[in-house]
């Protein structure tokens, strides 16, 4: 079996430490007193981590699904999806701890807000793209046309969470968006810097993580599934 | 390889140097009964308990792949 950066230890490791830094840390140190927010403002250092974790194992999809198409490997195709899936994970995690964190601090558990809709959409088309995966039997053409709707499915969610949100005209509560200023703008102070950074890694690596097992389970079953053929 | 982790270790200890008193503005009511009664101990207890768990399943599972894909090699192996 193939012995890569997956199967190596020292990251996850790291990764245990940053998450129980965060832990102890997130709770613990000052955090600025801001209406409405109160001690919500703590979600910052696990809500907004799914998304990051999201985007950058959705990233490490998108470039393997491009390596795929430039030169057709079966371990590349496998790596791309066994990251959406990972992916789809923490993405559903963010959408639900950020429709809890908006009943307490916007009054409800969804609000028609461009940026809470174009989370949803671009989940939804990542959902597609499992879907069109199950569909196809044939396992070249599978991938090939997987690989090729992922291009699709990550730029529509660039444009759903990134861009659209963030135009002038359209209003949005979402910090960051519409007008609204970015968390670090106002109120994202040293001490949250302190925990939010180790806490964006220490998440990342955690989605790494379980895509890696994913992909390693998903080698040795093709391993198994090509010696049968 | 070393390098990295060096400087990985090196950026941990940066983020966790200083740490300053908070400075309260207005009269944001903010969790500080939990804290002066001590029980949000309790509550980072429990969160670390439950990573604690679910970081131990994880790497049962990253283990049981890793026996996994030796038994393969060792396959492979006696077959060359």
């Amino acid at each position: 079996m193939k012995k890569d950066i997956f199967s190596a230890t020292w990251w996850k490791a790291l990764c245990a430490i940053f998450l129980i830094y965060t832990c102890v840390a997130g709770f613990l140190l000052p955090v600025p007193a801001l209406p409405i927010l109160h001690e919500s403002i703590r979600n910052l250092y696990f809500h907004v981590c799914m998304w990051f974790a999201m985007i950058f194992i959705l990233t490490v999809s998108l470039v393997n699904s491009i390596r795929y198409l430039m030169n057709a490997t079966e371990d590349r195709d496998i790596i791309a999806s066994q990251c959406v899936n990972a992916g789809m994970v923490f993405g559903v995690l963010g959408l639900i701890t950020g429709s809890l964190w908006a009943r307490y601090t916007w009054g409800a558990w969804w609000i028609n807000d461009p940026k809470l809709n174009g989370a949803a959409i671009s989940i939804l088309s990542y959902f597609a793209y499992i879907v069109l995966r199950g569909s196809i039997d044939d396992e070249q053409r599978k991938a090939r046309v997987s690989a090729v709707y992922n291009i699709f499915a990550y730029v529509m969610m660039i444009v759903f969470i990134m861009i659209y949100p963030r135009l002038n005209n359209v209003d949005s509560l979402h910090p960051g968006n519409g007008g609204n200023p970015g968390f670090n703008s106002y109120d994202l102070d040293s001490h949250m810097r302190m925990v939010f950074y180790p806490a964006v890694i220490g998440w990342l690596l955690l989605c790494v993580w379980v895509a890696s097992i994913n992909i390693r389970t998903e080698r040795i079953k093709r391993y198994y599934l090509n010696k049968n053929v | 390889m070393r390098n990295i982790r060096f400087i990985l270790l090196l950026l941990m200890v940066l983020c966790s140097g200083s740490l300053f008193a908070q400075e309260t503005v207005g009269n944001v009511e903010m969790a500080d009964g939990l804290r002066s009664s001590g029980k949000i101990y309790v509550v980072v207890s429990v969160v670390l308990i439950i990573l604690a768990g679910l970081l131990m399943y994880l790497i049962s599972i990253d283990r049981k792949v890793n026996k996994m894909e030796k038994n393969i090699e060792a396959e492979n192996q006696l077959k060359e």
